[in-house]
């Protein structure tokens, strides 16, 4: 059944944009959109990195996205995650991961799957590897869901209930550096941020409760997710542009129609 | 019953000392209050002693299993956050519909169930603040400045559902306010802080001291005393009473 080119990638799609819908709502809420371009940025370091020892290029963008992800945490932790300090970071980690591709002996490689996204490769390991971590996502959140919910909205209160909100915060980075690590190949480093944000903002206006919005958000990314197949399929361009396109334009009825409705 | 105590505490932000040598305790079933001006360390003492800020020296002991209701300042609630006052009172776990009524009518706050925390004024805000901090039956309860925005005879109603709460909870209240008169009558000891403790008693007591007049200015009877004291830290330094030594 997984046989069809098209169904991975759908499935793919889909696996990816369901924890990125749940993540993304707390990249909103804690603003920390930098934060996943820090990450995905620095993945292309890890693909060179993985390219030149020769592992499987998931496990060197998650130890490289993880890397950065306990940087930025512990920058933000001292108050020193200034937003020049986190671009230097981000767009340091992007060039110095370009260059030493370029290094590498040997034929050129296909720089734009990785910037852009190529899920119509994925395969069914990769496929596993998706829902295995899509599954750990929601679980985690799942299971932390008072901490990281009291802490997003402030760790004062969540100290004085006996939580430690840097905890929630270290679980948050690590998740969000897991979900690019397996996001990239199918909407590309340059675009998982808005996969992120995109849902999740478009969510906004849809909801009362957290619980809501993280719902309204999975749901608005997996139809972008699909939508944006079927566009790319339809017209013969990229599924990740297309995908994000369909998000945005999910973004743009929706807040118009919630203004509409807020008068 | 000491529920809480603090031994010495020195807390700074970065090469800045906020708080001297602070020691203090709280008992079971009292209501204390620290006053003091602007800038003299009463919303880091509080932070300090729920543990959100780490002392420089000094520690802070706790009753094992001491459970502590926390009212901040101020909250911010990011735009992007959808969160209704019913919803906020499940967090971190969920409480029962019975049990969220409750508290949210003893906090005064009764119908704001579904009205979302944006869009609340500073007073309901406070209350929805307090329903949640009293829902888990603490044994300390912390109000940073919970009458900010209250008229008077909003924060004399505020202290009086306070000192009900006290009395149904059995817990200790420990606040901070700069609302002199209105406080001094709704608590049993004041704690007058300008980055140490300047002098701490019952109110009638505190209200007379030399230290405290120092402060808030001689005419500590009305709220002018509000305004009219001009102390900062540096001129207060100056004078007579006794001191920490300055770095």
């Amino acid at each position: 059944m997984l046989d069809s080119f098209l169904l991975r990638a759908a499935l793919a799609g889909l696996g990816v944009a369901l924890a990125a819908g749940l993540l993304g709502c707390f990249v909103v809420w804690r603003r920390m959109a930098y934060f996943g371009d820090a990450t995905a940025h620095a993945s292309i370091l890890g693909v060179a990195l993985s390219l030149a020892i020769g592992v499987p290029t998931t496990l060197g963008v998650l130890a490289v996205a993880g890397a950065v992800a306990v940087l930025v945490f512990m920058l933000t932790d001292r108050g020193l995650a200034t937003d020049s300090a986190l671009g230097v970071l981000a767009h340091g980690a992007l060039g110095v991961g370009l260059f030493a591709m370029a290094l590498r002996p040997g034929p050129r490689v296909n720089l734009e799957s990785f910037l852009f996204g190529d899920v119509l490769t994925v395969g069914r390991g990769d496929l596993a590897l998706i829902w295995g971590g899509a599954v750990l996502v929601g679980l985690v959140v799942w299971r932390n869901w008072g901490l990281l919910l009291t802490s997003t909205l402030s760790p004062d209160l969540a100290r004085a209930g006996g939580m430690d909100p840097r905890r929630g915060a270290l679980v948050l980075s690590l998740l969000l550096a897991g979900l690019v690590a397996v996001a990239i190949q199918v909407v590309g480093a340059l675009l998982v941020t808005a996969l992120l944000i995109i849902p999740a903002a478009a969510a906004r206006g849809l909801s009362r409760t957290p619980e809501g919005m993280a719902l309204a958000a999975c749901g608005i990314g997996a139809g972008a997710a699909l939508g944006g197949l079927a566009l790319a399929v339809a017209v013969d361009a990229g599924v990740g542009p297309a995908t994000v396109t369909v998000a945005l334009a999910a973004f743009a009825v929706l807040t118009a129609v919630s203004r509409l409705r807020a008068g | 019953m000491t529920l809480i105590a603090a031994e010495n505490l020195d807390v700074s932000f970065g090469r800045t000392q906020v708080l001297y040598g602070v020691s203090l305790k709280i008992e079971r079933g009292e209501i204390v209050t620290i006053v003091g001006p602007n800038g003299s360390g009463k919303s880091t003492l509080l932070r300090s002693l729920i543990g959100a800020e780490r002392p420089t020296a000094g520690r802070i002991l706790k009753e094992a299993g001491l459970r502590i209701g926390y009212v901040p300042q101020k909250l911010h609630i990011d735009p992007t956050l959808p969160m209704t006052a019913r919803r906020f009172l499940d967090l971190p776990r969920r409480v029962p519909e019975a049990e969220a009524q409750a508290a949210l009518e003893q906090a005064g706050a009764q119908g704001l169930m579904t009205q979302q925390l944006g869009d609340l004024s500073g007073g309901q805000l406070q209350r929805v603040l307090l329903a949640r901090a009293i829902l888990g039956a603490p044994d300390l309860l912390m109000l940073d400045e919970p009458t900010q925005g209250l008229d008077q005879p909003g924060a004399a109603a505020f202290y009086q559902s306070l000192a009900a709460i006290r009395d149904r909870l059995g817990c200790a209240i420990l606040m901070v306010s700069h609302d002199l008169h209105v406080v001094m009558g709704a608590s049993d000891r004041v704690i007058c802080l300008n980055g140490h403790v300047c002098c701490e008693g019952h109110p009638s007591v505190v209200s007379v001291a030399p230290a405290y007049r120092e402060l808030f200015g001689t005419q500590t009877k009305g709220a002018l005393a509000l305004y009219q004291h001009h102390h900062d830290h540096a001129d207060h330094a100056a004078h007579h009473h006794p001191h920490h030594e300055e770095a």
